[in-house]
């Protein structure tokens, strides 16, 4: 059905869009404001186990680097997926490039562990044992922050 | 500083609102499309180098705590162990062992001791992150963070069953 927008004297009638436009710019700033662009490190396939004590940090960590282990026992790091017996030649690259990179210390790195709450611990542990073979000190065990239920 | 739409001759001039429009809506559909609900996440930072790579004397610190974590053949949680005590399935009664056992009563504080924890193999990570979390502290009625202990380490694994 056509909207006829002329009166019968012929005369244009204009529509007020000043409402809808400033509900459209709020909206915008809305999602502006809450957009993420951080989420190329979180992976769909990873549901973090809950911590009521999983505070974000407050300063940004030092040289992170994410792995990602999912319940097969498969590791995540960035678009590769490895097997848990091919990490330590990823980590090893990451190591030689940051050992290349100046003013960059490679044992500060952080190893940011983002490991599927229902993953096998004994292959965290095995992740976490490659990656100390490799030189890497420094772990943070991701958790998704929620009230627990303990 | 107002702009006046009306020009010399005393004509309204007005403006292309059209192409404005056709763009906003564009970049609305754009982040809705793009919007995405994602739970805060936060860290347990743990500095665990090689226990090879550990040189020098051996440190005279007190031996650390042992919390074991057993786990059933489908990777649930089993029992806890804290020393001799068993637990149960209960972390909140681990966190008050570990409180009574660093004495925390006069005032939340952070303690110099160390936990290990010694998880069965096939135990579900949530478990393990339940253990750390119970461990190292607790939020206190007005909403504060209590520290209790962070040193954390893990024993060496367990060989698969």
């Amino acid at each position: 059905m056509r909207v006829t927008k002329r009166a019968k004297g012929a005369a244009f009638i204009e529509g007020d869009m000043t409402p809808m436009i400033d509900m459209t710019f709020q909206l915008i700033a809305f999602f502006m404001v809450l957009i993420n662009f951080s989420e190329a490190d979180q992976n769909q396939r990873i549901r973090l186990p809950s911590s009521e004590l999983a505070k974000p940090p407050d300063a940004p960590v030092v040289s992170p680097i994410t792995l990602q282990l999912t319940t097969a026992g498969t590791v995540i790091t960035g678009v590769d997926e490895v097997p848990l017996a091919g990490v330590k030649p990823l980590l090893t690259r990451e190591k030689q490039l940051l050992e290349a990179t100046p003013d960059t210390d490679f044992t500060q790195a952080t190893i940011i562990i983002r490991a599927d709450r229902d993953a096998k611990t004994g292959r965290v542990q095995e992740l976490i044992r490659a990656c100390q073979e490799v030189g890497f000190v420094n772990f943070a065990l991701r958790a998704k922050q929620e009230q627990s239920n303990w | 500083m107002r702009v006046r739409n009306v020009n010399k001759s005393g004509d309204k001039i007005e403006l292309q609102m059209t192409p404005m429009i056709d763009i906003v809506f564009q970049l609305l559909v754009f982040f809705i499309m793009t919007f995405k609900i994602v739970a805060p996440e936060g860290d347990f930072s743990i500095k665990m180098p090689l226990a090879s790579q550990s040189t020098g004397p051996p440190p005279v610190d007190l031996p650390p705590v042992t919390v074991r974590l057993r786990a059933a053949a489908n990777g649930e949680l089993s029992t806890i162990q804290f020393g001799q005590a068993a637990l149960g399935r209960d972390f909140g009664l681990l966190r008050e062992q570990i409180r009574q056992m660093i004495g925390d009563q006069a005032g939340p504080g952070g303690s110099d001791m160390e936990v290990e924890l010694d998880c069965d193999y096939n135990l579900n990570y949530q478990y393990v992150i339940g253990a750390v979390t119970a461990v190292s502290g607790y939020i206190t009625p007005d909403g504060h963070l209590a520290k209790l202990i962070e040193k954390i380490k893990f024993a060496p694994p367990r060989p698969e069953p």
